[in-house]
């Protein structure tokens, strides 16, 4: 047997043919469970065959604060780099979703966390002024851990200029539509992932402020079953929808003619 | 190894002659003015020699302060008739932010901050400075208040960060903040914020933000705690990684400063703004009177431009 062919769900421990997965959107065929997606991977599934424009890919990330923990943030970055192929945690690209022309960003859990920074910030406030100056709707699918501590306050002040950006957009009568995927915590949650005119999460995704584990350091107290999964934050009016991997590009297409009021011709 | 001394060991020969002071001002010493002035003085010089041993650790602890004032310390100097309003009109009050209108220098304000509390039931009572979702949304009531009536805002900001437990989850903490910020944004009056303690994170910035950031000397803003930050990336909650964390994080108001994210430094008295209230109200009314006046002869429009133009310039990165 192969090893390389072969794969064990995290969910159900099922061995599974690799291909099999991948041919199922990454979800395990076995019980549903949602595998992470890499950015470029969830754009090829959303986007027309496939087919999509990557912009903004010349904006990099900077060590201004000299930031060194057990690690150089100089090296993490060069390291994130190296192992996604990409400058930064998000990617920005412009093609069309069922035909309609839109901008999509997705974020790179494997670069850092998916954590935000500058460059993070900046990307999607371009995306959102962007929409504006083209008159495009915007779709933003999260996995992040939050703000990046190693580029300390300027990381949190992403958090408001992505905000102001999409208060813009929202302002232009331009539609945005929040996916979060699992994890999305902290100050991505806290900023423009919760800001969608809709807020859509896959299955059993984690998505919060604060991690599960600084409340109940916090709290002292072990959390209910199925606390801060995508279905607790449904039904706790935190989200319009949980849509499973399958449904997502159909989602998104019928919700965008909605808001653009265009129906099927 | 030598122990690092805290701050609390540093300021004990300022706190003895602090308490000099007291004895004398309740005295009927007749050359007591003197002699004040003189416990003064050496307070100032012993202050010139912690100065340039304070570590980024201390700051915290000095930002932390259980003497320092707090937002309902400066709203009782520095404005009259204030009027606290309660409730989100969702769910509940949140006791660790107060909110309402007042008078400052002959106008109606609306002035809203984290509120710690200073004996430890008041202390339980404010949930220690940490808000609650229905803060954020009472704040942006309160805010959105003084957009209707043309009333400047004037924010205070002081916390640990926002509270994380499982109702504050339940209630979107995470949406409550994003919202806010997508609101004041766009918010149509001026907005100042004074960070005058703990600028923690998401918690902070929820009612941190708007067109001049002013920040006392010695308060801290940061992205984490150096606590958490020290658990996360140091995998250690000790001394030693916490103040890595913390000077790494660059949290110092110079620091935040240089990097054009605060728009004013506020100086404090010697010894922090704990010894000596009413020279740190003085110098935080003289700066926040100052701003205020300056933003409210701008035009609405120019405000909303330049508040997004500065929002817009936050963030260091290359373009190659
Ligand atoms: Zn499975």
């Amino acid at each position: 047997m192969n090893e390389g062919l072969w794969t064990r769900c995290n969910n159900c421990q099922k061995i599974l043919y690799k291909q099999d997965i991948i041919d199922n959107l990454k979800v395990c065929p076995q019980c549903n469970y949602h595998f992470r997606l890499g950015a470029l991977e969830r754009l090829q599934q959303l986007f027309d065959d496939g087919q999509f424009e990557l912009l903004d890919q010349d904006i990099y990330p900077v060590d201004f604060l000299g930031f060194q923990d057990q690690q150089k943030y100089e090296d993490r970055l060069k390291d994130s780099q190296k192992k996604t192929g990409l400058p930064e945690a998000i990617v920005t690209a412009r093609g069309t979703l069922g035909g309609l022309p839109v901008i999509i960003q997705a974020m790179e859990f494997a670069f850092m966390g998916g954590s935000m920074g500058s460059v993070v910030g900046e990307k999607v406030a371009r995306a959102a002024e962007r929409a504006v100056e083209e008159k495009l709707p915007l779709i933003i699918i999260s996995c992040s851990g939050g703000a990046r501590m190693q580029e300390g306050m300027m990381s949190l002040m992403q958090m408001i200029k992505t905000a102001a950006a999409l208060a813009r957009l929202s302002e232009a009568r331009l539609p945005y539509i929040s996916v979060l995927a699992d994890p999305t915590t902290g100050g991505t949650t806290a900023s423009f992932a919760m800001l969608g005119d809709i807020n859509i999460a896959e299955p059993n995704a984690l998505i919060g402020f604060a991690g599960p584990r600084v409340i109940e350091q916090t709290i002292k107290e072990k959390l209910p079953k199925g606390f801060q999964r995508a279905e607790f934050l449904l039904a706790h009016g935190m989200l319009d929808d949980v849509v499973e991997r399958k449904y997502l590009r159909n989602y998104l297409i019928k919700a965008l003619r909605l808001f653009l009021n265009r129906p099927e011709a | 190894m030598k122990e690092k001394l805290d701050f609390y060991s540093l300021e004990r020969p300022i706190i003895a002659l602090k308490e000099q002071i007291e004895a004398l001002e309740g005295s009927e010493d007749s050359n007591r003015r003197e002699k004040i002035a003189a416990l003064k003085a050496q307070i100032e010089k012993e202050w010139e020699k912690i100065v340039p041993k304070l570590t980024a650790v201390h700051i915290v602890q000095i930002a932390r302060h259980p003497k320092r004032p707090y937002t309902l310390d400066y709203i009782k100097a520095l404005f009259q008739d204030f009027m606290e309003f309660h409730g989100d009109r969702r769910f509940a009050d949140d006791p660790a932010i107060v909110a309402g209108l007042a008078f400052y220098k002959g106008q109606t304000v609306a002035v809203i901050g984290h509120q710690k509390g200073r004996t430890t039931k008041a202390r339980i009572e404010r949930n220690f400075g940490q808000p609650n979702p229905e803060g954020y949304r009472k704040a942006l009531r309160i805010m959105q208040m003084a957009e209707k009536f043309g009333f400047p805002v004037i924010t205070f900001v002081d916390t640990p960060g926002a509270y994380p437990g499982i109702g504050a989850e339940e209630r979107g903490q995470a949406e409550a903040i994003a919202y806010n910020l997508k609101v004041i944004s766009r918010l149509k009056t001026p907005i100042v914020n004074v960070i005058i303690g703990e600028g923690g994170s998401g918690g902070g910035l929820g009612i941190g933000f708007g067109d001049a950031l002013l920040m006392l000397e010695y308060a801290f803003y940061s992205v984490i705690s150096p606590e958490g930050c020290a658990a996360i990336l140091w995998k250690d909650q000790g001394p030693t990684a916490v103040e890595q964390a913390a000077e790494n994080l660059g949290i110092r108001a110079q620091k935040l400063f240089e990097l054009g994210i605060i728009d004013k430094l506020i100086p404090e008295p010697p010894g922090g703004a704990h010894i000596d209230h009413e020279t740190t109200f003085k110098n935080v009314d003289k700066h926040l009177g100052q701003t205020l006046k300056k933003l409210q002869q701008m035009s609405l429009d120019d405000l909303l431009a330049e508040r997004y133009r500065k929002i817009r310039r936050q963030g260091v990165f290359e373009t190659k």
